[in-house]
């Protein structure tokens, strides 16, 4: 018997499989969040609050840092006196880690950074998989091994763990992000007994006396000289070049106990293959696919299979690749613009160089940058190339490059998926449970039966009404394919809505079950579908059923989630497992049962109602009559927009060629009011007979979805009939103006922040307002007539005295728009506000927060322009550089606009004396000012335009810097109080012209819900998951303390007056500004629809005292600081117990979340008090 | 002087018993209230509704928002060991029994029929000394008539009384057509004793905002009447179970006069929100001072002795507000 050979077997994500050895075998864990690794720190962070242990008995010390920095500097100094450390990174923060990476190498310190690999940010960042980052720190000394499936990334776990201990080389183990970090499979777990075989006693001890203890002081860390560096530098080679034994030494332990047998390079295919592929990584089963399947036709190719990338250990790889192998392709999962070829291939070549022989001819190809899909077809392309009598020597597989003209050709159907596996995929919804039913499922397979499961779950760009796509795969045999599920035996689609604009067809394989969630009856449902539904149904002979998923649901209390009757269904139709009602019941009972015996009750509701409702469609011989499916943008969008971004709205933007993407990374904005997305239903609907048009409901509208308009009577000529307007009521305005507040219906997300904020009751019957949500259905149409025609209205010719206003910034229409931020997002109303105030000259430096994500995840964005095209330059930079980014914008303005008026003065003969007095001694402080600004800037350019001397053709150039630009630099808490306060501090120091929105939601939201500095004492967050014990730091304390600072602490929701001047002042004080603006979040766990409720609770209670200090005020003898908030008159937890972060922690440690409670209600008073100085 | 009084089969220290309410909530000020004298305590209604309303609620906001965007699949961190539901609640239970010596009441509103079983159970299981069912119901739908509503409550305590072997109190409303008799069918259901009688939530308008809420009315003098009442006209009729008078005691005086008519143990709750757990204190003292002023020498020598059955004016108790015109009269 195979020892080991009966462990635990569990469905798990790639995350958690290396997490869980991590955690085993550390004393200490240092973190911060990045995607896609942060679910690593995550559970160890969950794990140590239930006191969990490690192999050694005691619970590990789980710290979270203010940025990767941090935690690779915590992470030397905790190794460095001698405890086992573990971290987890990816992408920019492996980056931010490389120069304690060296030291930690140089000092020869066991160590393992458990890395999800991913892509690093160039002309745009991307969350997702491929090995850039890890290619970026294969210099520092590190070993790197390299695991390609959820099995192995729990195996080489243990595997770096125990061969760093024995090499005293730290390694980095690596897997590909998402691909592997996110996909579930079925892996055989480790236990504390293979862990302990693994790990060599000596070794731990050896480690522990290496540790810098004043008992037997050491100097370490010493700065040497040209005599003796180098020497040094050499002095570590013998531990490298022991290193790969050590691996082996451990992959001979894990064989032992596990039966499972790994090499350094581990070779697969024919003995004396004459081609063969080079790889690492999860692309590697597909490879692996590819081969057998030309083996199977009797081709000599062969696939070697990299482990342990660094130190490569070149005997080893000789003779893991077949003497025969004459034509070699080397994949890389990485670009590096310029080089000879990327890292793995030169490694290879190089280590060629060495054998004996014939010199094999070798090709170097990239693929599966960002997680694009590598599949068995794509492989095969590869072997086909290497087969041919001049390939190429470069090459890209993947995509099309129609620019270089790289890539390959692909033949998808060359290399089908194993018929003995069953596909599934779902359609979802973000919010109905689709995802997590799923994850459930492949669980319940996973214990159910003795089949090999694998699931992967992709999603869209945004952060409210997302299509999630679920890829299951079982079978008998292993699943080695890590790739989207390209032939479904099953297709489900759990909103109906998706039919009319996405191919969900798309992948169903003849024969194919498909289940659709709708309210319709079975002899309904074929006359609801679209006409490329039904051909697909028909040409692929699919079986068609249907099911009332909501109704099971809400009849069940589950309300929108969907999950369970639509998981019923799946195991009625797949037939996987016999008794599939038991078995959900018992996973039901598992996963709540502890928890909430009402969960489980409504969730057997649920699964008891549910297959009365599923049933078949008779499908008729013929298509009928039917629509097609909607086209995703209509023919008067741009150019941009229908063709690129309509292909990545409908799920097509891997066809994209090269060409069509710009290669600088800069994009048109003003897209995303082409992307109708339609996702509410329910809209709000004005009786205006009620309003009083005190434009909060516009104020507060997260997306821009509700306008409000003053307009001339003039302006009503070809309204439709259905267009409602009233009088104005106001003396800013000429009599006779009339007034609209008109609803976007298609980009609205039915949150009703717009209805809770409106204090026009109606009189009749006071459950009404002067807005009040109705349904979207049967309004749509007419009011997608009624809000084109709202927007060929003209904005009123308000003075900015009036716009600077909560309601007159209303009536200025909004340049940020129709983003994809989360239904009810308490963030977005700042950025809409911003851009009706100064949209027109705005630039934005943004951090890589929720803000840049939905305000610039492609394919559109909702920063838009006003109709002379003028609007909102926004660009990113990195998370933690935002502050210094702006500060460059700065800088660099102010230096062009000096430049530009050296050239006038210089050219004022050229210009006219005129002209040229008036742009030197322009007064831009009003809105009339900088148009009448810009309008001589016109007549600058007009004048210049046919000059050649080249003083005033840089004039010409320049002449736009003679308008005023008003910077903003836009970043969330973990920016500003973490990772970027550094930088922000030193932006507040310099004084320069910059202005600083912190939208702050007490948490990393982005990243899902990580503590922050800025996350409240007493609530519970992801790394804080006992509660945060501590303090928030007080940011507007810090900035004020330089007293030459502006700073505001707003909140919209309980003054928006005072939101609104402290942006007017903000932005008129001519020093650095910040403004603190309290954002209400979905990571706190509440109805957002109560956001601007709990933005007053928040003030009453003192937990966010709303002020303003203003230098200005200093300088003419007045107090610089006013309080804008009331001395608080309701206790914290009124304010406090109304979220899920809070109430969490009374619920797991009532007696813990009592005493912190008490504890931040000291800390309100005490801050009141500090501010009321007294 | 002996304060002492027989309820629900225990003996009393003293008829004073804290009803529930939030004083009743944290074991310090249950120590107080205990060492202030009182007899016995009610620890706060567990709300059938609101355990599962708050599971729902929990439930759904650790849930919402999760696996919709790649970067953010959850908000919140995971709670293996997360205790939704009641168990909280028959912590706090534990915790008083644990560190109290007199009886501990639980107090239990159900909502559905396995709910009061369920519940009713678990507090027993928690070491509940007594169990007070909180028979709570605004019958607000014109289709359902009284005798429905009626029969309905009458079998949750018959049911109850079943499952559990611990005396069992029932909270009623006084809303009933026939009070009496409601009394004696729960009695005859099981009910070890009756508390007279349940504030019915009634709910305030706010003018400025047009909007209808809760708004909290601590009990004054003028509630204790209907209790006052009712105790006279019950005391003696109801098969011996106990009676207890809640509503509108704030001092020795109220106390007595709720003893006079025939109250075992005299609820208080409003008052000690007001001034502390050591009120109980102060109402025992005036109580002892009265009663040796007028040498009384225990608790059981008034009690009942003005309720209906005994008192000069039965009438008194079964008349409207013309009565005192008539007794201007009486000859």
């Amino acid at each position: 018997m195979v020892p080991g050979k009966n462990n635990e077997i569990d469905a798990l994500d790639g995350n958690e499989a290396a997490a869980r050895v991590a955690y085993a075998l550390s004393e200490v864990v240092v973190l911060y969040p990045i995607t896609p690794s942060s679910p690593m720190g995550e559970s160890c962070d969950a794990w140590a609050a239930l006191g969990k242990k490690n192999l050694w008995g005691s619970v590990p010390e789980v710290v979270e840092m203010q940025s990767e920095a941090g935690a690779a500097g915590a992470a030397h100094g905790a190794l460095t006196t001698g405890s086992f450390t573990t971290t987890f990174t990816a992408s920019q923060g492996l980056l931010l880690m490389i120069p304690n990476m060296y030291k930690i190498a140089g000092e020869l310190t066991p160590a393992v950074f458990h890395v999800a690999a991913r892509s690093l940010a160039t002309s745009a960042l991307s969350i997702f998989g491929d090995h850039s980052d890890v290619m970026a720190a294969r210099q520092t000394g590190w070993a790197m091994l390299c695991s390609g499936t959820v099995q192995e990334a729990h195996d080489f776990a243990a595997v770096a763990h125990a061969a760093t201990l024995r090499s005293r080389v730290p390694f980095m183990h690596f897997f590909d992000g998402f691909r592997t970090s996110h996909e579930i499979q079925k892996i055989s777990l480790l236990s504390d007994e293979d862990l302990a075989a693994m790990l060599d006693g000596w070794a731990l001890r050896a480690h522990r006396r290496r540790a810098l203890d004043p008992e037997r002081p050491v100097l370490r860390g010493t700065a040497m000289n040209p005599d003796t560096f180098f020497q040094a530098r050499e002095a570590v080679n013998p531990f490298y070049a022991h290193c790969p034994e050590t691996v082996e030494h451990a992959f001979d332990a894990l064989a032992e106990r596990t039966g499972r047998r790994y090499r350094l390079f581990d070779y697969y295919g024919h003995p004396q293959a004459e081609r063969v592929l080079v790889l690492m990584g999860s692309g590697a089963g597909a490879a692996q696919t590819a081969v057998e399947a030309a083996a199977a036709k009797g081709e000599k190719v062969g696939l070697l299979v990299v482990r342990l990338y660094r130190p490569f250990f070149t005997a080893r790889f000789l003779s893991a690749l077949p003497e025969t192998a004459a034509s070699i392709a080397v994949l890389d999962r990485t670009k590096e613009p310029g080089c000879v070829g990327e890292p793995l291939y030169l490694d290879v070549v190089a280590a060629l160089e060495e054998r004996a022989g014939p010199r094999p001819r070798v090709l170097g190809g990239r693929y599966g940058l960002s997680s694009k899909e590598f599949t068995p077809a794509m492989a095969a392309a590869v072997l086909a190339e290497l087969a041919k009598q001049s390939p190429a020597r470069r090459f890209t597989v993947g995509i099309k490059d129609d620019v270089s003209r790289l890539s390959l050709e692909v033949d998808e159907s060359a290399c089908a998926e194993d018929p003995g596996t069953f596909g599934a995929v779902f359609y979802g919804l973000g919010a109905d449970g689709t995802v997590g039913a799923n994850k459930n499922s492949i669980k319940i397979i996973a214990e159910e039966t003795d089949l090999q499961v694998q699931a992967y779950f992709v999603y869209d760009s945004k952060k409210s009404g997302s299509m999630t796509v679920s890829h299951l795969r079982f079978g008998p045999k292993p699943i080695r394919c890590s790739t989207l599920v390209q032939r479904a035996d099953f297709v489900a689609c759990h909103q109906e809505s998706f039919l009319e604009r996405v191919d969900v067809l798309e992948r169903a394989a003849v024969g194919a079950t498909f289940l659709l969630n709708t309210s319709a009856a079975p002899d309904e449902a074929w006359s609801r579908l679209p006409r490329e539904a039904r051909e697909t149904i028909l040409a692929r002979k699919l079986r068609f059923f249907v099911i009332d998923g909501a109704k099971v649901s809400r009849d069940a209390g589950l309300g929108g989630r969907i999950n369970t009757p639509m998981q019923v269904a799946f195991f009625a139709l797949a037939k996987v497992i016999p008794d599939s009602v038991a078995a959900i019941k018992r996973a039901i009972e598992k996963t709540y049962g502890k928890k909430s015996a009402e969960v489980v009750r409504m969730n057997f509701a649920a699964v008891d109602s549910a297959l009365a409702l599923l049933g078949e469609v008779k499908v008729p011989s013929a298509v009928g009559e039917a629509a097609g499916r909607q086209p995703a943008a209509p023919t008067e969008a741009p150019d941009y927009v229908r063709t690129v971004a309509a292909a990545v709205m409908t799920g097509r933007g891997d066809e994209l060629p090269v060409s069509a993407i710009p290669a600088d990374g800069t994009f048109p904005t003003a897209t995303a009011r082409w992307e109708k997305r339609n996702i509410a239903s329910e809209v709000p609907v004005w009786d205006e007979r009620w309003c009083i048009q005190c434009n909060k409901c516009s104020f507060v509208c997260p997306h821009a979805a509700v306008r409000v308009k003053a307009y001339p009577a003039t302006g009503l000529s070809g309204a439709p009939a259905g267009f409602k307007s009233v009088a104005w009521r106001g003396r800013e305005l000429p009599e006779g103006t009339r007034y609209t507040v008109q609803v976007a219906p298609e980009d609205c997300t039915g949150c009703g922040l717009c209805v809770e904020v409106c204090p026009a009751k109606n009189k009749e019957e006071t459950r009404l307002k002067a807005l009040n949500m109705g349904a979207v259905a049967p309004l749509r149409d007419a009011e997608r007539a009624n809000f084109r025609f709202f927007e060929g209205l003209a904005d009123a010719p308000l003075s900015q005295t009036a716009a600077g206003s909560v309601k007159g910034s209303q009536l200025r229409t909004p340049l940020f728009e129709f983003s994809g931020a989360c239904a009810g997002c308490g963030e977005t109303p700042y950025l809409k506000l911003l851009s009706q105030l100064f949209g027109d000259r705005l630039a934005v430096a943004n951090a890589t927060v929720c803000s840049s994500i939905y305000g610039a995840n492609l394919p559109t964005t909702p920063w838009a322009v006003r109709p002379d095209g003028r609007g909102p330059a926004w660009s990113n930079s990195l998370f933690e550089d935002a502050a210094e980014f702006g500060l460059g914008y700065r800088i660099s303005y102010d230096k062009k606009r000096s430049h530009a008026r050296m050239l006038l003065e210089r050219g004022a003969a050229a210009v006219g004396a005129d002209l040229s007095r008036e742009l030197l001694g322009a007064d831009q402080s009003t809105q009339e000012g900088l148009e009448a600004q810009r309008a001589r800037v016109g007549r600058l350019k007009a004048a210049l335009a046919s000059r050649t001397e080249g003083d005033l053709k840089d004039l010409s150039a320049l002449a736009d810097s003679l308008v005023d630009k008003s910077v903003w630099v836009v970043g969330g808490d973990g920016w500003a109080y973490d990772i970027g306060y550094g930088g922000l501090d030193h932006v507040l120091a310099a004084g320069r012209k910059v202005n600083i929105l912190v939208l702050d939601t007490e948490v990393y939201s982005n990243t899902g819900g990580q503590a922050s500095k800025a996350t409240p004492r007493a609530a519970v967050a992801k790394f804080a998951a006992s509660g945060k014990p501590t303090e928030r730091k007080d940011l507007a304390a810090l900035a004020m303390s330089y007293g030459s600072v502006y700073v505001a602490r707003i909140a919209f929701g309980a003054d928006d007056t005072q939101t609104v001047k402290a942006f007017m002042e903000a932005e008129s004080y001519p020093g650095t500004s910040i403004i603190i603006a309290y954002s209400h979040c979905i990571a706190h766990g509440f109805d957002m629809r109560q956001g601007l409720e709990q933005q007053k609770r928040a003030v009453n209670c003192g937990h966010w005292p709303l002020l303003r200090f203003d230098p200005r005020r200093a300088a003419a003898g007045q107090p610089a600081l006013q309080l804008d908030s009331k001395a608080p008159s309701i206790p914290l937890k009124d304010y406090a117990y109304r979220e899920t972060r809070y109430r969490m922690l009374a619920s797991s440690a009532p007696e813990e979340a009592a005493r912190l409670l008490a504890l931040a209600q000291g800390d309100v008073e005490r801050r009141w008090r500090r501010l009321c100085g007294s | 002087m002996d304060l002492s009084t027989r309820y629900l089969g225990f003996i009393l220290d003293s008829p004073i018993v804290p009803s529930a309410c939030p004083i009743t909530e944290n074991i310090d000020t249950l120590k107080r209230l205990e060492d202030a004298g009182a007899g016995a305590v009610v620890l706060p209604s567990l709300f059938e509704e609101q355990v599962r309303a708050e599971e729902r609620t929990l439930h759904h906001y650790m849930e919402s928002g999760s696996e919709s965007y790649a970067e953010s699949l959850s908000y919140l961190p995971a709670p293996a060991d997360f205790q939704f539901g009641p168990d909280q609640h028959l912590e706090r239970v534990r915790k008083a029994k644990e560190s109290l010596g007199i009886p501990v009441v639980a107090s239990l509103n159900g909502s559905t029929p396995g709910g009061w079983l369920e519940y009713a159970e678990k507090l027993a299981q928690a070491g509940a000394d007594a169990l007070e069912l909180n028979v709570y119901r605004v019958a607000a739908d014109p289709e359902v008539p009284g005798s429905r509503v009626e029969a309905e409550a009458v079998a949750v305590v018959a049911d109850v009384r079943a499952r559990i072997k611990i005396p069992l109190a029932v909270k009623i409303g006084p809303y009933y057509s026939s009070m009496a008799e409601m009394a004696l069918r729960f009695v005859r259901a099981g009910a070890d004793g009756l508390v007279l009688f349940n504030r019915f939530y009634q709910p305030d308008l706010d003018l400025e905002t047009l909007e209808v809420g809760p708004k909290l009315l601590l009990s004054g003098p003028q509630a204790q009447r209907l209790p006052l009442t009712w105790t006279a006209l019950l005391h003696g009729r109801v098969q011996g179970a106990s009676l207890a008078a809640t509503g509108g005691v704030q001092n020795a005086e109220d106390a007595i006069k709720m003893l006079m008519v025939g109250a075992d143990a005299v609820m208080v709750a409003a008052e000690l929100l007001r001034r502390g757990p050591e009120h109980v204190k102060t109402m025992l003292d005036g109580m002892r001072a009265w009663m040796s002023e007028r040498e009384y020498t225990s608790a059981a020598q008034m009690k009942g002795s003005m309720s209906q059955k005994a008192c000069g004016n039965p009438s008194a108790f079964e008349r409207a507000n013309y009565v005192k015109t008539l007794t201007g009269y009486h000859i």
